[in-house]
């Protein structure tokens, strides 16, 4: 109890770093540029103080479940020494971390809202329009962590696979229309943070260390490249079909 | 108060899959028991709770503080009536000082960058490297938000943007190469996203002839790209450096 008391404060404490230069930076330009009042005080306090103990508790439960069942799962995969298997928990991982990432979920559910206020879409598509972005995002790091563990396997060159993703990217672009594009840009930072990260190199690590001639190091790292690039791509594609 | 049910019930769909898919492939394809079943059981627990607790307070608080800040630092009483992209200097002063701040106390880039170090034998020093992606996302916030202000297409900046990076890759170090890319997607935490995002949907609703849904995101786009050309062009101003010495 007491380990697991320090260890949780030591989670707090993490996060409070996270949070502090942000109070920091909006404190001062509150109170010395603006020379302003912060309006809804104590909403902004308990709600921070949400994020704060929201954070905290997601991160110690990754530690305590997902962390270890993930890894533990990357590499029986890679052992098991199946291709298609590999390539379809691949997938499923991307898709499944994907899904329940937090900033992907404010971030979907921000883009329906200015959506249905800009009258691109009725206020009954709301959720629907939400859940579509982020599934669609979802289906597309579950692509790109495929794609990766595919190079891994055969040694593809990663500056090759980031060209053609740069390529693909200007190619949609021109054809997609101008109300997602800044939508589809800002999925592909949004989708790599805290769950997806830890366990898709989990998965790279694992992988490129038991083929012989690949480099843990360097080969482990390109996934998250490639799972910034093929959202950019599908969201675009998305925007183009609703 | 605060109303914690819905949010419970909602975010319950949100973390499902992932256990599906972990227990699923256990089960059924590996045909095997979780070891530490009940810590496991927990652990996915606390994840719901957290996640919902981290939901809720985002849409108390970062949301509206960052909306409330581009609405300020936009106002007529604040930098007058009389306005051009240059009047707005205080927002990309805040978007610069905001995006430094945050990736400096980022914990998994602390990590990568530790983990950066011993690859390339100290090559890599922890703190510049810090400073060198803070850097990075702050000058791409903060053109982000220009970028906002003067309603220039994004797709310009961002395809620029990709030329440059290919550029640098075929001069930088190759060992840094994947790294770099990598930082793009590391630095854009959870607690920055919701905010930044706020702060350019406000600007693209209370500045004149903005349109949010077109001008108001990119910025993450901008906070992803920029680090990666600082550190291709710390690489090799490092590398330019240690050859010079020797």
């Amino acid at each position: 109890m007491k380990k697991i008391l320090k260890v949780f404060s030591h989670n707090l404490l993490d996060s409070a770093k996270d949070l502090a230069p942000i109070v920091l930076v909006i404190g001062f330009f509150q109170l010395v540029v603006l020379q302003q009042n912060i309006p809804n005080l104590f909403d902004i306090v308990l709600g921070t103080g949400f994020v704060l103990l929201g954070l905290t508790l997601f991160v110690y439960g990754l530690n305590l479940g997902l962390f270890p069942i993930g890894e533990a799962l990357a590499f029986a995969f890679v052992k098991k020494g199946s291709i298609i298997w590999l390539l379809v928990f691949s997938f499923a991982l991307g898709f499944g971390t994907t899904v329940a990432e937090p900033a992907l979920i404010a971030v979907a559910n921000e883009a329906a809202n200015v959506a249905q206020l800009g009258g691109l879409i009725k206020e009954i598509e709301l959720q629907p329009y939400a859940q579509m972005l982020r599934y669609t995002v979802a289906i597309s790091v579950g692509f790109s962590v495929l794609l990766g563990v595919l190079r891994i396997i055969k040694g593809w060159s990663l500056t090759y696979l980031i060209i053609g993703g740069y390529l693909g990217v200007i190619i949609t672009t021109a054809f997609a229309p101008d109300n997602i594009i800044g939508i589809a840009y800002d999925s592909g930072g949004v989708t790599t943070s805290t769950i997806t990260v830890p366990l898709v190199t989990a998965l790279g690590v694992g992988l490129a260390s038991s083929i012989r001639g690949r480099n843990p190091m360097t080969d482990g790292f390109g996934m998250i490249a490639i799972a910034s690039l093929l959202p950019i791509i599908a969201v675009m594609i998305f925007g183009m079909l609703w | 108060m605060v109303d914690l049910f819905q949010p419970f019930v909602d975010m319950l769909w949100d973390v499902a899959p992932i256990a599906l898919v972990l227990f699923g492939f256990q089960f059924l394809i590996l045909k095997q028991k979780i070891p530490h079943l009940k810590q496991v059981i927990i652990g996915f627990v606390l994840v719901w709770i957290g996640l919902t607790l981290f939901i809720v307070g985002l849409e108390k608080a970062l949301f509206p503080l960052g909306k409330l800040m581009a609405d300020q630092l936009t106002s007529v009483d604040f930098i007058g009536t009389n306005t051009n992209w240059g009047s707005y200097y205080w927002v990309y002063i805040f978007a610069f000082a905001i995006g430094f701040a945050t990736t400096i106390a980022e914990p998994s880039l602390l990590a990568v960058a530790i983990k950066a170090n011993q690859v390339s034998g100290g090559f890599i020093k922890v703190w510049s490297l810090r400073i060198t992606v803070a850097l990075g996302v702050a000058v791409g916030i903060s053109l982000g938000s220009f970028r906002i202000v003067a309603g220039l297409p994004i797709h310009y900046f961002i395809i620029m943007g990709y030329v440059i990076v290919l550029i640098q890759t075929y001069f930088a170090p190759k060992n840094i190469i994947a790294l770099a890319y990598d930082t793009g997607g590391v630095t854009t935490s959870t607690v920055t996203v919701p905010l930044v995002a706020a702060l350019g949907l406000g600007l693209a609703s209370t500045i004149e002839g903005r349109n949010p849904i077109i001008d108001g995101f990119g910025l993450i786009a901008f906070a992803s790209l920029f680090p990666i050309m600082s550190v291709l062009a710390y690489a090799q101003i490092t590398d330019f450096l240690n050859r010079r010495k020797k």
